[in-house]
């Protein structure tokens, strides 16, 4: 303040000292330029809404909509989804017993079996998920507890894990540093799901289930790395380190047949470290090929999920549930998306038509209550 | 009766001792006194060294950070970044810490750049050669080594180093002349007298030795007032004490001019220096916006804590079962679970108040800030604001208040130099009831002295000759004139070229200058003041001198001057010329009457008026004059005072000689700038010193009042019919019967009112009554209220800010404006919301008080219909739209607890928390305020009914706030349930086609938090594109150009494993969002679906009932066709013409 009021008396002083001399000339420089900017007359273009000019944007925007939304609904109508909850809450489930008498440190998995019917068949690659309800993967607590340069494979991230990943850090009695640390990867989701198909001439055969490409490219090839030396056998890259707590084996036990698919790279892993936005979520399980020749993927019949149930979620009412969906160019089952494509092209259209009728009628009056004026 | 005086008394003596505190003793060349006259306290005062920097190098980071922190935001925020580093929160120090740290350091680097221009500036100065008289010899030093008490030699030409007393000059006379132009902006060169003792010292061996003191007052900002003494002791002989005044006080900052050079000794030096004292900061004006920007902070501050209160009690109603508490895969560590619950509760609210502190933006104030500083540009850019003549445009002295001009409802106008020109001619003079008039009317030619005289009633007589002989030398000799004879004069008023060299007549009243020009015209010439002799030459070129003897200066209070001179034949005469009202009181023979109808009658026509008068003073009657002045001028305390009541006893008796009139035209385009402002709902008070005929004059001529405008008249004529209570009550009866007949009709009578200066210090006046009091005031007010038109005369300087401050607290608590051109308006200019000074002759002190400053009158046009509407629509967006943005940005992290167990976890990443405020979403909101024009110029200027349409901050009420905040939490509801349907209980996935394997892969939380921050951002970027009515080729690039800037940066940012972060959680995200047909899909519908309500109001709110400002836009195209194409016309047909 003082600065400024200051400076501007020494140029007044020095202002009028100067046009003494100089006359106007040193005044004239003291004249604004006369460009477009700082005379605000930049040439703009001034579109002004009215409903003249908004009327053909909605009705653009309804013939739009509605076609894709309409699209989109059938797609979604045409894919193929099943879903069968197993928990086993209800007495009379096939996975009653096995809710009931889980317990941590049972060394025996105790398996159930469910059976359901697919009335029509499903074309195409199936997919197969799991899905938990009433699973908080979004607290806050559950979702920082991880540390992800352990899992891109820093050495001294895996002997010495983030804070973060506390009270999933060591292990309370041998004090070793678990890898994976942290709750996400404590909590694994280690049902292991089977399906059979039964023909409708009695036999069995068991649907193939891969389970590799189910998770993102890059997480599985930049984002998650397996630690130490890749010719070391996984036992001594993982040395010095704990199992998480509730895992029944260590890591590098994961897949022990492919070890492209096994450690901090294993697939199922790597899902479940993405965790789920909300409280009822699915993830992906497992995928299931089609068949070269044109015979539907799953054919309808009747099919047996064979479960060995480790994962509780009676202790929070959760709820666990199994999958199968096929998929289209827009992804899966998702019915919401055409009808909210539907009903805003059609909103749009409406009110396309009612500013239509309020243009055509203001319009007119507004014109002649201006002559006047 | 006795206990009043013994109370006077004891004031007296209590005064007296106070102020024996408050002087000082100088010792000039730092000599003592000679013993048994004084004891020697040496005193210590400050070097003269100027300090207007703020800071220091080493106090600058504490001292900056305290005074940025004691900005309540500032201070928020630091708090909600303190929290974040002491307790775990959801969001990372950085997210608030950085911004902070940004908005920090960005005023810092400003301010200390600030400072060190000051601190150069200060060296400068400080550093600067002074000539000090050092043992008999001149000794050159820099400037701030100047001590109380040295003798400083000034030449010509150079600036006084600091206040200085005035002991000799090279002039013989003892006088020197100074320009002020640095100081009050007066460019006439003033006189200076030296101590009458001291002005024979020459040399500086004279001067040095020179034993004296001066006692003086401590010093105080008035520049006009100084009270001194001075004791020079002399060999063995008493000492001789005189009295100095402001007219021996030398001040720093004015320069030396005409003088070779002069001695003078410091006694104020560096910051008491008067000129120092004066850079005092005003206070601070805060505009509505900002007012009803702080409301809307209280409200979000509110929502703010209910959001973080509901939020923690709702946590622990739905972890009550251990069961949701601690899942068997979400365990708390040991620690927390040792925590007392009331200490979880408490970090669990701070930590929800942390999540959501966003909603209150730290970029607001820097937006803002930034907005109002380059915004104040385009004020004095702009061209048409600039006046060739004066050779400045408009000038810009506190950007806080731009958008207030946007919200005026009052104007205080001054009339003289505002109104009018200020630029006098001499019309007629009326001497004992004839009337005389110059013919020449200023063509550089002087016709011959007798035929000049144009006399209406011719019957010269030798009693008449005398009266007139009497009228034209008081013209001549009562003033303060000076007279330059050099051509380079940076005077206000160019004099009559003669045959002889070029002279010009300089005083810092222009009525002087036209009343002495028009005696030149009638064949009085005043040529010179030399030796005190004023020298005349009359009608028949001989020069009559007379000794000037007293100057009893001018005084808007007494509203006269005087001078007593001695003529040749050894008469000493008084001569006394001020305004009618404090003439005819103190007059006792002269044609009274008739002076007085023909003062009235030029009252009428517009012209400024001054009367007469003289008296002839016997030998003794001048003694005892004389007596009364000395004394009082001699007098160290109360010398106003007892000066007034000197001037008082002297003048009177007088003799009444005429009166003159000056005319002071319009300014350009007054008329014009008055009826624009009528149109645009602001009501025009005119406050004057003048007299009411004049003023009213104006009044009509400005087109202030019209010819249907009803009159209504408070002024002393009336109230002395009857009680003011009466008239009060008859006029409101007038103003209530004629506003409730009208009715519904526009067309009403409209009322203008006219109120003297004397009324309205009764209106004021809190009555005896206690119920008297406050009705008079509501029923004034009530009145004003209903006129439209408000002349005001006969104002004191301090009246005017009394009137300023009566509307300014009324029960509407309207938006007032002050604008005025001399000193006398500074009080009501700093008064008034918003201040204007007129860049005018009168000096610049009311330009430089104000907070805007114009050259002319009818800027204020394009001030407030222009750049005023503009402000205030650009800044009234910018602060919806901020709190708009935020609640859309924060709304859906509110909902999303009600899906993570109330566990404060964030939706978006880090980053886009951090950036959305400082990067994607600020730089158009800040281009849109300071480029937008929702209505050209040219219709603004059309137009200026268009005004009323923001008045009383309407873009800023609660409805329109409220509105915005809807549309905000409407938006967030559908970005947050939007993306929720689509991810909830369905696959929301993406198909993978674009990726090498045909998989279907999952998205996790942080790909549900950018989908709805990119919804976010191009939502809110494209609402204010839709909001934007000028699109400039700089709107396209930052709007296009921030929407790119966030896609590259959130591909760049979720492109790469950051090696310096711990958490890889963005990773790829948002190409996999992007890879997914839905995710396309979806975002398309949830941005059309967010603008559509916004999109479909506007245009039913255009349709249905559209305001004035929506029906310009549209009719915008036809109109500006038509005027253009006629100007065009009628500038070919003028050509044609000539």
């Amino acid at each position: 303040m003082m600065a400024s009021s200051y400076n501007a008396k020494e140029e007044d002083g020095h202002h009028s000292g100067s046009s003494t001399h100089g006359g106007t000339g040193a005044a004239k420089n003291k004249k604004p330029d006369n460009t477009a900017f700082k005379q605000q007359r930049l040439p703009a273009w001034q579109p002004i809404l009215t409903a003249g000019t908004v009327l053909p944007a909605f009705f653009v925007i309804g013939l739009l909509f509605i076609p894709i939304g309409i699209g989109l609904y059938v797609t979604s109508n045409n894919i193929k989804e099943y879903e069968i909850d197993y928990t086993g809450v209800e007495p009379n489930t096939p996975c009653y017993d096995c809710a009931n008498s889980f317990t941590w440190n049972s060394t025996t998995s105790c398996v159930c079996t469910v059976n359901f019917t697919l009335v029509q068949p499903f074309e195409s690659n199936v997919y197969m998920y799991y899905g938990l309800s009433n699973f908080y993967q979004n607290h806050r607590r559950y979702v920082k507890s991880r540390d992800d340069s352990q899992l891109n494979g820093v050495q001294s991230s895996l002997t010495n894990p983030s804070k973060e990943c506390e009270p999933y850090r060591t292990n309370p009695e041998t004090k070793l540093p678990i890898a994976p640390c942290g709750a996400i990867a404590n909590s694994l989701f280690n049902d292991t799901l089977e399906l059979y198909y039964n023909h409708p001439d009695g036999n069995m055969t068991k649907v193939n289930l891969v389970k590799k490409g189910i998770a993102w490219y890059t997480d599985k090839h930049v984002k998650f790395r397996n630690p130490g030396n890749e010719k070391d056998n996984f036992t001594e890259r993982f040395k010095g380190t704990a199992k998480p707590v509730n895992w029944m084996k260590p890591v590098y036990e994961l897949d022990p047949l492919d070890p492209e698919n096994n450690g901090f790279i294993n697939e199922d892993f790597i899902v479940w470290m993405r965790t789920a936005a909300l409280p009822t979520f699915r993830k992906l399980y497992r995928i299931i090929q089609k068949k070269p020749d044109s015979a539907p993927t799953l054919p309808s019949g009747r099919y047996f999920l064979n479960v060995t149930y480790n994962y509780p979620v009676r202790s929070f009412d959760g709820r666990k549930r199994m999958i199968l969906s096929t998929i289209s160019w827009m992804g899966g089952k998702n019915p919401f998306l055409g009808i909210a494509y539907i009903t805003v092209g059609s909103i749009c259209f409406f009110l396309g038509v009612v500013l239509l009728i309020i243009h055509h009628k203001y319009d007119t009056r507004s014109n002649s209550a201006d002559i006047p004026n | 009766m006795d206990f009043s005086l013994l109370r006077n008394i004891i004031s007296r003596y209590c005064a007296g001792e106070e102020n024996w505190v408050d002087s000082r003793t100088v010792y000039i060349g730092h000599k003592e006194p000679p013993p048994g006259a004084e004891a020697y306290i040496p005193q210590r005062y400050p070097d003269n060294r100027i300090v207007s920097s703020k800071y220091t190098f080493w106090n600058f980071i504490p001292k900056n950070l305290f005074e940025q922190f004691r900005r309540i935001a500032n201070f928020y925020f630091l708090v909600i970044f303190l929290v974040q580093l002491i307790i775990d929160t959801p969001t990372s120090p950085v997210t608030s810490g950085l911004p902070l740290f940004f908005v920090i350091t960005v005023t810092a680097i400003k301010q200390g750049y600030e400072d060190w221009l000051r601190h150069k500036a200060d060296c400068s100065i400080n550093e600067c050669p002074v000539d000090v008289v050092q043992q008999e010899k001149v000794v050159r030093t820099q400037s701030h080594k100047l001590r109380v008490g040295d003798i400083v030699m000034v030449r010509e030409d150079e600036t006084f180093p600091c206040d200085l007393i005035f002991l000799s000059s090279s002039r013989d006379d003892g006088t020197c002349y100074v320009t002020t132009t640095s100081l009050d902006g007066e460019s006439s060169h003033k006189t200076y007298y030296a101590v009458p003792d001291t002005m024979a010292f020459k040399t500086e061996q004279e001067v040095d030795s020179l034993h004296a003191t001066i006692e003086c007052e401590q010093p105080q900002p008035d520049l006009y007032k100084f009270v001194g003494r001075i004791n020079i002791y002399k060999d063995k002989e008493e000492p001789v004490s005189r009295t100095l005044g402001a007219e021996n006080l030398l001040l720093r900052g004015a320069t030396l001019k005409n003088t070779q050079h002069i001695y003078a000794v410091a006694v104020y030096t560096g910051m008491e220096t008067k000129m120092a004292l004066n850079y005092q900061s005003k206070s601070q004006k805060r505009s509505a916006v900002e007012k009803s920007m702080n409301a809307f902070l209280i409200v979000y501050l509110c929502i703010l804590i209910s959001k973080a209160v509901i939020n923690t009690v709702l946590k622990y109603a739905w972890q009550w079962s251990p069961d949701r508490d601690e899942p068997w895969y979400n365990h708390r560590t040991e620690n927390e679970r040792q925590r007392h619950v009331v200490i979880r509760a408490f970090t669990d609210f701070l930590a929800f108040m942390v999540l959501f502190n966003y909603i209150i933006p730290v970029s607001m104030y820097v937006t803002v800030e930034m907005q109002k500083f380059l915004g104040s540009y385009f004020i004095t850019w702009d061209e048409e604001m600039f006046d060739e003549e004066l050779g400045q445009g408009a000038q810009v002295n506190t950007s806080d208040l731009n958008e207030e001009l946007g919200q005026v409802e009052y104007v205080f106008t001054d009339k003289t130099g505002t109104l009018t020109e200020n630029n006098m001619e001499f019309i007629e003079c009326c001497v004992d009831g004839n009337v005389y008039i110059p013919h020449a009317i200023c063509n550089g030619q002087i016709l011959s002295a007798a035929s000049s005289i144009d006399m209406i009633d011719s019957s010269p007589g030798g009693y008449r000759r005398e009266y007139e002989d009497l009228f034209f030398r008081a013209l001549c000799l009562c003033h303060t004139v000076q007279v330059k004879e050099e051509e380079t004069v940076d005077g206000i008023k160019r004099g009559i070229h003669q045959g002889r060299p070029t002279s010009f007549y300089i005083s810092s009243s222009p009525d002087e200058v036209a009343l002495v020009e028009g005696m030149k015209r009638l064949g009085y010439t005043y040529l010179r003041l030399k030796d005190n002799y004023m020298e005349i030459l009359n009608k028949d070129d001989e020069i009559e001198r007379f000794e000037l003897l007293h100057v009893l200066n001018f005084d808007s209070v007494r509203r006269r001057m005087s001078v007593i001179v001695k003529s040749i034949s050894g008469e000493y005469l008084m001569f006394c010329k001020g305004a009618d009202s404090s003439i005819f009181p103190r007059v006792v023979s002269g044609k009274v009457e008739q002076v007085k109808t023909h003062v009235e009658q030029n009252a009428v026509e517009g012209l400024r008026t001054l009367c007469v008068a003289y008296r002839r003073l016997s030998e003794s009657e001048y003694q005892e004059a004389c007596h009364y002045l000395t004394e009082a001028k001699l007098a160290l305390q109360d010398r106003e005072q007892r000066l007034a009541q000197a001037y008082d006893v002297i003048e009177r008796d007088f003799v009444l000689l005429g009166a003159t009139a000056v005319e002071d035209r319009l300014q350009e385009k007054a008329a014009d700038t008055i009826e624009s402002l009528h149109k645009a709902g602001i009501k025009v008070w005119v406050l004057t010193g003048d007299k009411m005929e004049t003023a009213a004059a104006t009044c009509y001529a400005s087109k202030l009042f019209r010819r249907s405008t009803q009159i209504l008249e408070l002024t002393k004529k009336r109230t002395k019919e009857q009680s003011l209570h009466d008239v009060l009550f008859e006029l409101n009866r007038t103003v209530l019967r004629q506003r409730s007949i009208s009715g519904l009709s526009v067309d009403c009578l409209d009322f203008g009112l006219i109120i003297d200066g004397a009324t309205l210090s009764a209106v004021l006046k809190p009555s005896q009554e206690v119920s008297g009091h406050g009705n008079y005031r509501e029923i004034f007010l009530e009145i004003c209220r209903n006129c439209s038109a408000v002349l005001c005369c006969r104002m004191a300087p301090l009246q005017k800010a009394q009137i300023v401050k009566l509307i300014k607290s009324s029960k509407e608590h309207p938006i007032t404006l002050a604008v005025g051109d001399g000193a006398n308006d500074v009080s009501m200019i700093l008064e008034a919301h918003v201040g204007i000074g007129i860049m005018g002759k009168e000096g610049r002190q009311a330009a430089r008080n104000s907070d805007y400053a114009i050259p002319k009158f009818k800027h204020l046009k394009k001030m407030l219909l222009v750049h005023g509407h503009y402000y205030y629509i650009r800044i009234a967006e910018l602060v919806q739209y901020f709190f708009y943005k935020n609640v859309c940005f924060i709304f859906p992290q509110f909902l999303y607890q009600f899906f993570c167990g109330f566990s404060q976890q964030p939706l978006y990443d880090t980053a886009y928390l951090t950036l959305y405020n400082i990067s994607f979403t600020s730089l158009p909101i800040l281009l849109y305020s300071l480029v937008e024009q929702h209505v050209t110029i040219d219709t603004l200027k059309r137009e200026p009914s268009l005004y009323r349409d923001i008045a009383k901050n309407s873009l800023l009420r609660w409805p329109v706030f409220l509105y915005w905040t809807c549309l905000g939490v409407f938006d967030a509801v559908i970005f947050f349930f939007g993306a929720y349907f689509l991810f909830d209980n369905t696959t929301f996935t993406s198909n993978g086609q674009l990726m090498t394997t045909n998989t279907q892969m999952m998205f996790g939380n942080w790909t549900f938090g950018t989908l709805i921050f990119t919804v976010l951002v191009f939502t809110v970027t494209l609402k204010l594109a839709l909001d934007t009515r000028h699109w400039t080729w700089i709107n396209h690039f930052v709007i296009w150009g921030s929407l790119l800037f966030y896609v590259i940066f959130s591909l760049l940012w979720g492109g790469i494993i950051w090696p310096f972060l711990n958490y890889q959680r963005m990773y790829y995200v948002f190409m996999q969002m992007l890879s997914s047909g839905p995710a396309w899909l979806s975002i398309i519908l949830l941005i059309t679906v967010s603008l559509l309500p916004d999109v479909i109001k506007k245009v039913l709110c255009r349709a249905i009932c559209p305001t004035a400002t929506e029906r310009a836009q549209s009719t915008r195209p036809c109109l500006t066709v038509e005027p253009s194409t006629i100007f065009m016309l009628s500038q070919s047909s003028s050509r044609m013409s000539f």
